[in-house]
């Protein structure tokens, strides 16, 4: 009678099965830092003589939030990433590879997996059915040194997804309006579990909903492994390495939420909270500076393919700037086969080297006082893109498409 | 650990960017981070400035909310807070405090609205008794490991002192 999360859980732990609010010692399948994190983790770890990693092919230190970098103390923080990579034999992924969750789901994470990231979307791979959670750089320097943690075997919300989603509707907006339901804390500390019609949900509608799972404060997001996952590890040569994973039919959830998916609208998140959220129709007018598509969340193919259906053959309102980053390398060579570059960069957009982009407003893309961002990444918390006097606004890629050609926030159904 | 300080009082969902914003990642020098402890918080101009060493800060929801940055418990404990107490904390920045030595404690509404800025406090990180101008109150205590960890100053300390 185990939920996804305690299941997963159970299979890292010496013996038996775990129960909510239990302190267990589980075994770590794949960790990794990102050059804001990984430099403390390194640090901490020199400090006690631990400037070792006991599972090397699966320790990784990502350069992707400044990456290439834009100043010398960054570059002298990836200095010493490179370095500590070379020492201890954990894989390096270097500037221009992509943001570190998009890399994990390509080449690292396998169902059942249990996942610890010094960042916080690390959740992003609960799409996998892996535990996959964000930690400091201190937890994560002990997982690199020891392969184990330890964690509080979290509660369950079961979010029940009814129907399919109309024409124009994403699963951003799904995650968006849960988010905007239960509250930026509505879920702190608890493992999301999603199910009901979700054979209708690619993997990368997926990536994108646990993706933003920690904006409700989660501490996991989790889909179970099924034919779809199997199809996604086929696709990428890993098909033997699928385990089939559901909860058990009588596991005990502490809330279940419902969404009706037929009925759902875009949605768009104000500033200052993710939560802040309100359909298009109460959100359409907003005058934009900049739009951004692309990150962890919504910066894979299927992403660039919507975005890029938008804008073909249209131009963006002058004026406005509009910016695209794959999420990785492997989406970005795609991109250029599928002749979506070409379609962002004739529509007046830019493009940036895969990675993280202006999301995190270290490197690029900042705002200017008072302007205005529409963006496809997952927070929009004051000064999340450099500027506390900037104002981001998140919605799915297709409205900021969408809103992208108008110069305004837009209803994507208009262009479809 | 019994400690007492004067209030600073903070609102709602103050999350890393406020604490921290990601401008100021590259740092490694933690006290150079301290002098930007609670930068992006809207209402508070020159917080390092007014500090003083051994102030405690009381919260609302949500406090640390959003990035796993654990420069944002480090620059707090460097600008010279000496604990923190909130109605609720995210999950990450709560581990993170406990790692690198930062006393924090939950706190019910009642005893946040019963707090003022500037206030003097004392606190009892081991039974979470307070006393606010002369009035009790009492916090969630931390449990078992994660106030060891608390006493070590820290995970590492922990980790060198207790297993190594």
């Amino acid at each position: 009678m185990m939920t996804l999360a305690e299941k997963i859980l159970s299979m890292h732990v010496k013996k038996g099965n775990v129960k909510p609010d239990e302190i267990i010692i589980a075994e770590v399948n794949v960790a990794m830092v990102q050059d804001g994190t990984g430099p403390l983790t390194i640090m901490e770890l020199e400090k006690i003589g631990m400037d070792r990693v006991v599972n090397p092919e699966k320790t990784v230190l990502f350069i992707d939030h400044s990456a290439p970098s834009s100043r010398k103390e960054l570059s002298n923080a990836h200095m010493m990433m490179r370095a500590f990579a070379n020492k201890t034999g954990a894989v390096l992924s270097e500037a221009g590879e992509g943001v570190c969750h998009q890399r994990l789901i390509e080449d690292y994470v396998l169902p059942g997996d249990v996942v610890v990231g010094a960042d916080s979307h690390t959740c992003t791979s609960g799409a996998l059915s892996a535990f996959a959670t964000g930690m400091g750089s201190t937890d994560v320097g002990l997982a690199f040194a020891l392969g184990k943690t330890w964690f509080k075997v979290p509660q369950t919300y079961k979010i029940v997804l009814k129907g399919t989603l109309p024409e124009g509707v994403y699963a951003k907006d799904i995650i968006l309006y849960l988010i905007g339901k239960i509250g930026a804390d509505g879920a702190t500390y608890k493992a999301l579990e999603f199910s009901g019609d979700i054979e209708n949900l690619k993997m990368s509608d997926r990536f994108t909903i646990s993706n933003m799972a920690v904006e409700a404060g989660a501490k996991v997001g989790l889909f179970p492994s099924d034919l779809i996952t199997k199809e996604y590890l086929f696709s990428r040569g890993k098909g033997d390495k699928w385990i089939e994973l559901y909860p058990d039919k009588d596991a005990q959830y502490e809330k279940t939420i419902e969404i009706d998916l037929n009925k759902l609208e875009p949605h768009v998140s104000f500033p200052h909270t993710v939560d802040n959220t309100r359909v298009i129709k109460d959100a359409e007018g907003v005058e934009l500076n900049q739009v951004y598509i692309g990150t962890c969340t919504n910066g894979r193919l299927e992403d660039l393919r919507i975005a890029a259906k938008i804008l073909k053959g249209k131009k963006i309102k002058k004026g406005l700037r509009l910016i695209v980053v794959p999420a990785s390398r492997e989406v970005y060579l795609n991109a250029l086969r599928e002749g979506l570059i070409e379609i962002f960069v004739k529509s007046g957009g830019l493009v940036l080297a895969p990675g993280c982009g202006p999301c995190v407003g270290v490197h690029e893309g900042v705002l200017g006082d008072g302007e205005k961002c529409l963006s496809t990444q997952n927070r929009n918390f004051k000064g999340r893109m450099g500027n506390p006097k900037g104002e981001i606004y998140l919605s799915s890629p297709a409205t900021a498409a969408a809103s992208a050609i108008v110069g305004k926030i837009t209803d994507p159904r208009n262009f479809l | 650990m019994k400690l007492s300080g004067n209030v600073w009082k903070f609102g709602d969902d103050i999350d890393t960017d406020q604490i921290y914003p990601g401008k100021y990642l590259p740092l490694t020098d933690k006290k150079e981070m301290g002098t930007h402890a609670f930068e992006g918080v809207p209402d508070i101009k020159d917080f390092s400035a007014k500090v003083r060493s051994g102030d405690i800060a009381i919260a609302g929801r949500n406090f640390g909310s959003g990035s796993s940055r654990e420069h944002a418990p480090i620059a707090i404990r460097e600008s010279g807070i000496q604990a923190v107490l909130a109605i609720s904390f995210s999950r990450i920045f709560y581990r993170n405090a406990i790692n690198i030595g930062l006393p924090i404690m939950e706190i019910d509404i009642d005893t946040y609205n019963s707090i003022t800025q500037g206030d003097k406090i004392e606190i009892d990180t081991e039974t979470g008794e307070l006393r606010v101008n002369g009035k009790s109150f009492k916090a969630f205590p931390l449990s078992g490991l994660e106030h060891d960890i608390l006493v070590h100053n820290g995970l590492i300390n922990y980790i060198k002192e207790v297993m190594l």
